[in-house]
């Protein structure tokens, strides 16, 4: 956690010099040159930033540590208490891991603002846009590497621990395994929620600017639908609120029972959340575009 | 001479610079910064504006929608079949109990259940709070008062009175071969209860004023049995269940007019999973059959009809998110811009800063909080009522300690926040921690087994929720109450405690880092 003094101090350093490139680059060569130029730039960045490295362990670190918890504290006896979907329930940690993803987006954009390098970026790259591109690239690349590995440790979590808890085949469980084809769907819906919460994360703190504000906003948006979901008890109302909010949409991709009577089929509650993502981003493009850094 | 200058010069310098001055600064920096005042504001109006956009099933003047009310005030399940016959004055009602047997519904959800359109899914079974034994009670209505000497599934021998009463008697289950006997006696407002394993030895079990009795009373029989609801995890099952008990050698002293027994459901409606009871009597034996309950009622999950009071202050979990990205800030922000510096240069004592900046804090977040609460109390109970919902009623004090008790929830969580702020000096990483280790357990705790439920929300700061509770726990009924979030596994002040235990900690790291790092 020495992190954030110091995390201003490096890149400054450092950018320039990758940045460099980018400056002159639409002078001497063809502007298509600049897309891969920022991308070095943004990359350069989120490689040498000390916390990148950490977020991107504490997201494996807590999707697959809260997986292991949940499949751990299930059981099922007597036919009592058994959970209705074991590949939802050993995906469960993305709900927290997606926490440690918006903290690593939140700040790829409004840690720039924090420590002014902002101000340098733009000034080397002037095409705003491109420059939230390329951090939205970033980020969502490294998120899903991150998110790949902490889905496979869920899922493993699923296979390894959920039969000796009585979910076996003989109780009507099938094994959570990728070879079957809803449970591949939904690990692989899931590294993809985590990459579309990234592109929302960045979208969110490029429009708010200050990570504090953009972190509270995210976690907010993601975490507060659920919680008034449980009090609305008019179904019609409640199904509406499952529809449009993010996370809870979102997760349909999770499911493989029960795809009826879910509020959305798995890949069009994906999609909600896509065009969540796609909201904030272009929003964030246009803040960025139109105000002072 | 240069000695005292400079021994004098210090000297109202140090008086300038006291807590005081210091307590000053901290609020003059929060209070400039626009955004953290816009923020306040904010809290307010999401805490108390939350509910508004809530809508709920019951509509104007159904009457499945409202809840009977106890003699103490308190909202109470009233449901069970009763056979009696009306006692003049002072007299004794006598019964032996031979046995209890009952009905489990087993099956899949049953979230509204008919009455009259189950009875497939039956299995035998006895709820541990069913219950059978003898009542006596001015009239029939729900809600009204009553004492009552019963057995019960798992509890023993029971007496009960006026919904909140329970004191036991003698323990163990009820059989042919260890028969129960119980007795009601009246003598004017008084009931005394007794019971015997053999008939001629009596304990006396407990006594029971009810205050302005009439002359008249109806006394008898009665059976209830509570629906039968298991959670784990995301799944439950569930559904009502059917008490039968046996009785028999029915002894009566004083006045009994009418001489015959007469049978009757109470209190059974559209919204109560209740099966239909019965009584059935021959050669001085009688059957009684029934479902339901005779407990205070528990608004919510439980399957009480009422709506729990504290669900007005849901919003508190958007005012949290407020209050702690302020919080946060409050520190953060200086690390950001240099300022704490200056802050740390003007004075030195480093713990001072600290201890002023969670002074402002929390006074702030605090006196914000109790407006966000009142209002959010005051919107939700009106947009409830409007809705048609009936709201289970609380004391007066209980709501001025759920106020009270969210504005602290609120200010000790900004000051979580603060101290987390110090000690990662990012806002981004304070903000989420305190986010995830208040708001998330109780979204986990949804889809965990009960055991480990209970344990997260015991220990981890989400524990402070437990101070919006708005009803007492009466162990005389069969819900639960670990997991439900009206309750939680603790009690109200035990559960703020662990979150002020956390805030305690973390103030303490953040202060031994404010001393030994450089800023």
């Amino acid at each position: 956690m020495r992190g954030p003094v110091r995390a201003g101090v490096v890149p400054a350093g450092v950018a320039p010099a990758g940045v460099a490139p980018a400056g002159v680059a639409p002078a001497g060569v063809a502007p298509a040159g600049v897309v891969p130029a920022v991308l070095r730039a943004e990359w350069t960045k989120a490689r040498t930033l000390a916390g990148t490295a950490w977020l991107l362990l504490g997201v494996v670190a807590a999707t697959a540590g809260v997986s292991v918890f949940t499949v751990e504290s299930a059981s099922c006896h007597d036919g009592l208490g058994c959970p209705g979907d074991p590949a939802k329930l050993s995906l469960t940690g993305v709900q927290f891991g997606q926490a440690v993803v918006a903290v690593l987006a939140v700040l790829a954009v409004g840690g720039e603002y924090s420590t002014g390098m902002i101000r340098v970026t733009l000034a080397a790259v002037p095409r705003r846009a491109a420059v939230l591109a390329a951090k939205a690239a970033v980020v969502t690349v490294l998120v899903l590497a991150a998110g790949a590995v902490a889905v496979l440790g869920c899922v493993l979590a699923g296979r390894l621990v959920l039969p000796g808890h009585g979910l076996t085949q003989a109780h009507g469980y099938e094994l959570v395994w990728l070879g079957r084809g809803p449970v591949l769907r939904a690990a692989a819906g899931s590294v993809l929620y985590l990459g579309l919460v990234a592109l929302l994360s960045v979208g969110i703190a490029a429009m708010v600017r200050d990570p504090a504000v953009a972190i509270g906003a995210v976690l907010g948006l993601l975490y507060l639908f659920p919680i008034l979901a449980g009090v609305v008890t008019d179904p019609t109302w409640d199904r509406h609120l499952q529809q449009i909010a993010p996370m809870s949409a979102g997760l349909d991709i999770q499911a493989t029972t029960g795809l009826r009577s879910l509020p959305l089929s798995p890949w069009a509650g994906l999609g909600v959340l896509a065009a969540w993502a796609a909201g904030a981003l272009v929003a964030g493009g246009l803040v960025l575009r139109l105000h002072d850094a | 001479m240069t000695a005292g200058t400079v021994v004098a010069a210090p000297r109202p310098r140090v008086r300038g610079g006291g807590f005081g001055s210091l307590l000053r600064a901290e609020w003059t920096k929060f209070r400039s910064v626009r955004g953290w005042v816009i923020a306040m504001v904010v809290l307010v109006i999401v805490t108390a504006g939350f509910l508004l956009i809530g809508s709920d099933q019951c509509s104007v003047g159904n009457s499945a929608c409202t809840v009977p009310l106890g003699p103490g005030g308190e909202a109470v399940d009233d449901s069970y079949y009763l056979v009696r016959q009306p006692l003049d004055g002072n007299g004794s009602l006598t019964v032996r109990v031979t046995s209890l047997t009952g009905q489990i519904q087993a099956g899949p959800s049953p979230a509204h259940v008919r009455v009259g359109t189950q009875g497939t899914n039956l299995r035998a079974g006895v709820a541990p709070w069913a219950k059978a034994g003898i009542i006596l009670e001015p009239d029939t209505a729900q809600g009204t008062a009553y004492a009552a000497m019963m057995v019960t599934g798992a509890h023993g021998v029971r007496m009960q009175y006026d919904y909140t009463g329970d004191i036991a008697g003698l323990p163990g289950q009820v059989s042919a071969a260890f028969p129960r006997w119980l007795r009601l006696v009246r003598s004017g407002d008084v009931i005394t209860g007794y019971d015997s394993a053999d008939g001629t030895h009596w304990a006396r079990v407990g006594t029971v004023t009810l205050p302005g009795l009439p002359a008249t009373v109806q006394a008898g029989m009665f059976a209830a049995s509570p629906s039968y609801w298991q959670t784990a995890g995301q799944s439950g099952t569930g559904g009502p269940t059917l008490a039968t008990g046996a009785f028999d050698r029915v002894g009566l002293t004083g006045d009994w007019p009418s001489a015959a027994w007469a049978g009757a459901d109470i209190g059974a409606d559209a919204m109560s999973p209740q099966l239909p009871g019965g009584f059935r009597q021959d050669a001085g034996t009688l059957q009684v059959t029934g479902s339901g309950d005779i407990v205070p009622d528990i608004p919510g999950n439980g399957g009480g009809n009422g709506v729990n009071i504290s669900v007005a202050l849901l919003g508190t979990f958007v005012g949290l998110i407020v209050a702690v990205v302020v919080g946060a800030m409050l520190i953060t922000a200086e690390y950001r811009r240099g300022l704490i510096r200056t802050t740390l240069a003007a004075t030195p004592r480093r713990g001072q800063v600290l201890l002023a900046k969670v002074v402002v804090t929390g006074l702030v977040t605090f006196c914000t909080g109790l407006v966000a609460a009142t209002a959010a109390l005051a919107v939700g109970e009106r947009s409830l009522r409007r809705g048609g919902s009936f709201i289970d009623p609380v004391s007066t004090l209980t709501e001025v300690r759920l106020v009270a008790g969210t504005a602290a929830l609120l200010a000790v969580a900004a000051v979580l926040a603060l101290a987390l702020g110090a000690v990662a000096r990012r806002s981004a990483a304070a903000v989420t921690i305190a986010i995830m280790v208040i708001v998330a357990p109780w979204m986990l705790s949804t889809l965990l087994a009960q055991g480990a439920a209970r344990w997260l929300l015991s220990v981890t700061p989400a524990a402070g929720f437990a101070i919006q509770q708005a009803y007492p726990r009466y162990l005389q009924t069969s819900i639960d109450y670990t997991t439900d979030r009206a309750y939680g596994p603790l009690v109200p002040w035990a559960g703020f405690a662990v979150l002020c235990a956390w805030t305690l900690a973390a103030l303490t790291l953040a202060f031994f880092l404010l001393r030994r790092r450089d800023a």
